[in-house]
């Protein structure tokens, strides 16, 4: 097995193309699971952790670029205020010593409906950008998922960086899972309102084959929110607004039974997120008039 | 190992002498054993629950470089299978497959790697059969034949009293517990090292090594005193180490090879490399006079036991003998069986049958409570079993039975104030407080309060008129100008402490400082298993019985030497006077001269349950644990905090308060995690969350604090008047946490591990 250190970018790209079959590695906390279970042999090895850009971030334009190399530690810490929805999805992620080493950009490589990362760049409609030795081109989040583990990523290509804006308003994550902490998600709701924009954004993680995001049940807040007025009085939400938005989110997903949980639990809990994340949201703005 | 000494009296609680090690990560478990020129074993397996091997092709994988060798069942010398109590495991699969991941065959490799690859490179062709799964279809004739003597591996019958009792209250329910894992964090894994004379040395993790030795000598054909077994660092053991795993494989591989022969099971490998607890369906009945008094208790126990008996046997005894839990009852009727199928292989785990069926019985007498309307801890001691109390079996329960007095102590813990820490005293919210943790899925909303009761019990030591016994060795002598006292045993330090406790019996019963426990290998009598709560009475037992034959020679020694002295004793290193004057120095006493002595302790016998009646005094010893759960409960989303666990257990005589502490601690979160998360969901035979990815084991915030109240009541026919400790602890904690998530939501719940789409009805 061939181990490639590249300590640039350019260098990184070059050697995907040469190597199209060598696998990443960055924080190693899913690649190794996935030796250790046997379940690949990758002919070689591609280690990021050198290159120092992919764990930097910067705002540029009003638009954070955040490396492909930043640890979860990193966006709790430096970034906990800019992406609070992301900080909290992070802040669910596995151990100290796996945020230590975790990265979104790995999060995204592995692209399972389960990363955790998923569901708050959906919610806040993050850019991701791909680049290969031919060039680099820039994929909506939704776009970059296309099937369980699987994602848009061609073989020659590496992520390089994650786009979004800072948060215009409060964001939410929740997550529910069999035990208190160090767990994968049974599934998981993110949530992103953005009164400036008059936007809501969400996420769904673990109940589809893709994370997604639930696009009527965004209309239909942006619709109750827009109609009394409500981003101007900041006035309670009507409860039956609300438990409709939980049915539109969980119609959204398209759970399975597996191991972590049932479909028909799934999509309950989900609703049950959806309002709760909502209420939580919707309090905070109310709180900063 | 290198043997460390340690000092301390019994009563104290002593720096164990693993313990620097462990916590620096110096320490050798047996998976980190190696040896010059050693190969690695690998295992072919199954991949059916259920199959006809028609043909193995190893002609691949013996091409491949570094492979050494491939064997199969034509392989082994010997006995071809082996079990515990009933010898129908093969060693490696013979013409059918009985259970996913069965071990089919052998390959040994200049590397792990290689091994790996040879082990697939071997073709097995399998004739796919319909595997039996279900436990109930077992018992029918519809069912597949899986054993010659058919599926029934063992059925217990206990009738005890009025068979036709009736009662003014009667409550019924069917409860189901799923299948928990001993999941001990050191894999199953040794060194077998060939001695060039047709002899073996295997260093391992084992509960018994003697056990281990005899099953082995009969394997390999060869005389008991070839097989040489040596306890190397064993990372936790639960019951999971009693059958074997890889010590025959390896020894197998070594022997064919000439080599030293390495095994280490990988996570997902060691969840089909050792058997499970028991998943069990249980039906109960109870009656009762309207002031809570039990009248008479049914109840049908069913057990899976998988594709080969382990010790399926003893536990399904222990499932009916304990069925009503420790409680009074003059009529009983209880058939329990445990069968086969082609699941994973059920046997040993702690609690071993006490466990499936606390949950049974705890639940019953909270739903009688409710019944008759009285508090569920008052009709518990209405109730409660006390010392002269009769069993369902006949047995006359001697010694302490303080089932009454465990529960007002739990009860008189103050409770945890409400919302402490919740954020729904108005601050801010502390996540690691609510239910679902840090993954904020409630900051109070739908967070309901429940707390519940529960008391359990069972037997210490072995039952049913096996010969119970354990073996020291004791030597005194004087070194560097110093006494010191070896004590060698072949009983297995598991983790639970039992090196130190054997140091501390030492060093009380012969007053000496300076005391080593050697390595437990099989050059020493055999010392039974370190299971059923018993090493600290039995081993402890024999350790204290050896130390006195050598504290008598010592006395005579002195006697002789300086003259007769009444009540003499040894103390501070020296012989001295009733009044605790210095007569002499062990080392001037002793000079050159070496005191030793090995002694047998043998526990009072036990007797067989009668077959038609389940009557017997088949138990020697009984302990007895209570708890009280607080759980916090999102009754939307169906998920649990478990706020705070509290217990109170008798213990006889804390010989090491904190290892007791320990035991306390680990076996109420054991019971929490089968309570609340751990189950190895199988589906048509198979384990579809064998790794730690999916089968989940309590976290630091799933277990709370822990409130203990230990008593020493005192066993008048044990050492220093001690009960096992380690097994209670795992019996009524799991049932005190259901019954207060009943509590918290109103909801029947009869089944365990409870998942959150049981509390909110998804
Ligand atoms: C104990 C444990 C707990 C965990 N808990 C969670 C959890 O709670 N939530 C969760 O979401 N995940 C969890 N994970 C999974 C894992 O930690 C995350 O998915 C993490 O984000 C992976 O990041 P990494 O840097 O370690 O990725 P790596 O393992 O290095 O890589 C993951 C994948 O991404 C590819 N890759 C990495 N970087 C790039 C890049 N720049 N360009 C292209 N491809 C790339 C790799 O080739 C590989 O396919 C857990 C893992 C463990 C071991």
């Amino acid at each position: 097995m061939e181990f490639l250190q590249p300590t640039t970018w350019t260098e990184a790209l070059a050697m995907k193309a040469a190597h199209p079959d060598a696998i990443p590695i960055a924080g190693g906390t899913d690649v190794m699971v996935e030796i250790n279970f046997d379940r690949h042999r990758p002919p070689a090895f591609l280690d990021l952790t050198r290159i120092a850009e992919l764990s930097e971030w910067g705002l540029d334009n009003g638009v954070l670029r955040v490396g492909a190399g930043v640890t979860y530690t990193q966006l709790i810490d430096e970034l906990g205020d800019r992406l609070p929805g992301l900080a909290k999805a992070s802040r669910t992620v596995g151990s100290p010593q796996i945020r230590n080493r975790g990265t979104v950009g790995g999060n995204l490589g592995s692209a399972s409906p389960a990363g955790d990362a998923h569901p708050p760049l959906l919610a806040s409609r993050a850019i991701v950008e791909l680049a290969s030795s031919a060039g680099t081109r820039r994929l909506p989040m939704h776009e970059f998922f296309v099937g369980p583990k699987r994602s848009a990523m061609r073989k020659d290509e590496l992520i390089r960086a994650f786009l979004v804006a800072p948060a215009q308003g409060p964001q939410q994550f929740s997550k529910v899972g069999t035990r208190n902490a160090m767990v994968i998600a049974v599934c998981s709701f993110a949530l992103a309102i953005e009164p400036d924009r008059r936007r809501v954004g969400t996420g769904i993680g673990s109940a589809a084959p893709t994370p997604v995001t639930a696009p009527e049940a965004e209309r239909f807040l942006e619709g109750v929110l827009g109609e009394h007025d409500l981003w101007q009085t900041r006035a309670p939400v009507a409860e039956s607004a609300l438990l409709r938005f939980g049915e539109l989110v969980a119609a959204a997903a398209r759970p399975i039974d597996d191991v972590r949980g049932t479909a028909a639990y799934r999509r309950h809990a989900l609703a049950v997120m959806a309002r709760r994340s909502f209420v939580w949201a919707w309090n905070e703005y109310r709180a900063a008039a | 190992m290198k043997p460390t000494p340690v000092s301390g009296q019994i009563g104290d609680s002593p720096r164990r002498a693993d313990g620097p090690q462990k916590v620096r990560g110096d320490f050798e478990y047996s998976s980190d054993l190696k040896a010059a020129g050693m190969l690695w074993g690998a295992t072919v397996r199954s991949p059916h629950p259920y199959a006809r091997i028609v043909a193995i092709d190893a002609a691949e994988a013996l091409a491949l470089p570094g492979v050494h060798a491939v064997l199969t069942h034509l392989d082994v010398p010997g006995t071809k299978v082996y079990g515990l109590e009933i010898q129908d495991q093969p060693v490696l699969a013979i013409d059918v497959v009985r259970y996913w991941g069965e071990a089919v065959a052998l390959v040994a490799a200049d590397h792990p790697e290689h091994a790996r690859r040879a082990a697939q490179a071997v073709r097995v062709t399998y004739e796919v059969l319909k595997p039996l799964t279900d436990p109930e279809l077992a018992l029918t004739d519809d069912a597949p034949r899986l054993h010659p003597g058919g599926n029934v591996t063992r059925q217990v019958k206990i009738r005890h009293g009025d068979q036709s009792a009736q009662a003014e209250v009667v409550v019924s329910g069917e409860y189901e517990v799923g299948m928990q894992d001993q999941a001990p964090l050191g894999p199953e894994s040794g060194l077998a090292i060939p001695d060039g004379r047709g002899g073996i040395d295997l260093h391992l993790a084992t509960q018994w090594l003697h056990v281990d030795r005899d099953q082995l000598a009969g394997i390999l054909a060869l005389p008991p005193e070839k097989v040489r077994l040596t306890l190397a660092g064993v990372g936790g053991a639960f019951g999971a180490r009693e059958d074997l795993s890889m010590q025959a494989h390896a020894c197998l591989l070594a022997l064919r090879t000439g080599r030293p022969v390495k095994m280490s099971y990988s996570r997902p490998e060691s969840f089909v490399g050792h058997v499970h607890r028991h998943p069990g369906k249980l039906r109960y009945e109870h009656g009762a006079t309207r002031d809570g008094k039990l009248v008479y208790v049914k109840a049908r126990v069913l057990l899976d036991g998988g594709a080969y008996a382990s010790s399926s046997t003893a536990v399904i005894a222990n499932a009916c003998c304990f069925a009503l839990g420790p409680y009074e009852c003059p009529s009983a009727t209880v058939d329990g069986w445990v069968v086969y199928t082609n699941n994973p292989p059920c046997g040993a785990m702690r609690g071993f049958g006490s466990v499936q069926n606390c949950y049974a019985h705890e639940a019953q007498m909270d739903k009688l409570a409710a019944a008759i309307g009285m508090d569920p801890v008052e009709l518990r001691q209405r109730n409660a079993m006390k010392t002269g109390s009769r069993l369902i079996t006949g047995q006359v329960v001697e010694g302490p039975a303080p089932v009454a007095e465990l529960l007002d102590r739990i009860k008189a813990f103050p409770l945890p104030v409400e919302g402490s820490g919740s954020g729904r005293g108005g601050g801010k919210v502390d996540l690691t407080q609510m239910p679902g943790g840090v993954s904020n899925t409630t900051h109070g909303e739908g967070v309901r309060r429940g707390v519940g009761y529960a008391v359990g019990f069972k037997n210490v030591g072995y039952s049913e008129g096996f010969d119970d016994y354990s073996t020291a060795r004791i030597r005194l002598s004087v070194a560097n100008g110093r006494p010191r006292a070896e004590v060698h045993t072949a009983a297995a330090e598991v983790g639970q402490g039992l090196i130190t406790i054997q140091a501390q019996i030492a060093a009380t019963e012969l007053g000496v400082t300076d005391v080593v426990v050697l390595d437990a290998d099989t050059q020493v009598g055999s010392a039974g298993s370190s299971s059923a709560s018993r090493q600290t009475y039995i081993t402890g037992g024999a350790v204290k019985a050896a130390c006195e034959a050598v504290r008598e020679r010592v006395l005579a020694l002195a006697q002789s030497e300086i003259g007769r002295s009444a009540g003499a004793r040894l103390e501070r290193d020296a012989v001295v006077s009733a009044d605790g004057g210095l007569i002499v120095t062990l080392a001037t006493l002793l000079g050159d001269a070496v005191v030793e002595e090995t002694r047998e302790f043998r526990p009072r016998r036990t007797h067989r349950l009668d077959a038609a009646t389940g009557q017997a005094n088949a138990h020697l010893q009984y302990a007895f644990a209570a708890h009280r759960a607080v759980v916090d409960v999102d009754t939307e989303l169906g998920l649990v905090k478990v706020v705070e666990l509290a217990t109170a257990q008798d213990v006889g005589k804390a010989i090491n308060p904190q290892a007791v502490e320990g035991q306390l601690e680990g076996g109420a979160a054991q019971g929490l995690g089968l309570a609340v998360m751990e189950e190895i969901q199988v589906k048509d035979g198979v384990i579809r969350n064998a790794s730690f990815t999916d089968y989940l084991l309590p976290t630091i915030l799933d277990m709370p604090p822990l409130l203990m109240d230990i008593l020493e009541l005192g066993d008048p026919h044990s050492p220093y008047g001690l009960k096992g400790v380690g097994e209670p602890p795992t019996i009524s904690s799991g049932p005190a946490i259901v019954a207060a998530i009943r509590a918290a939501t109103g909801r029947p719940i009869t089944r365990v591990p409870v998942r959150p789409q049981d509390i909110v009805g998804a």
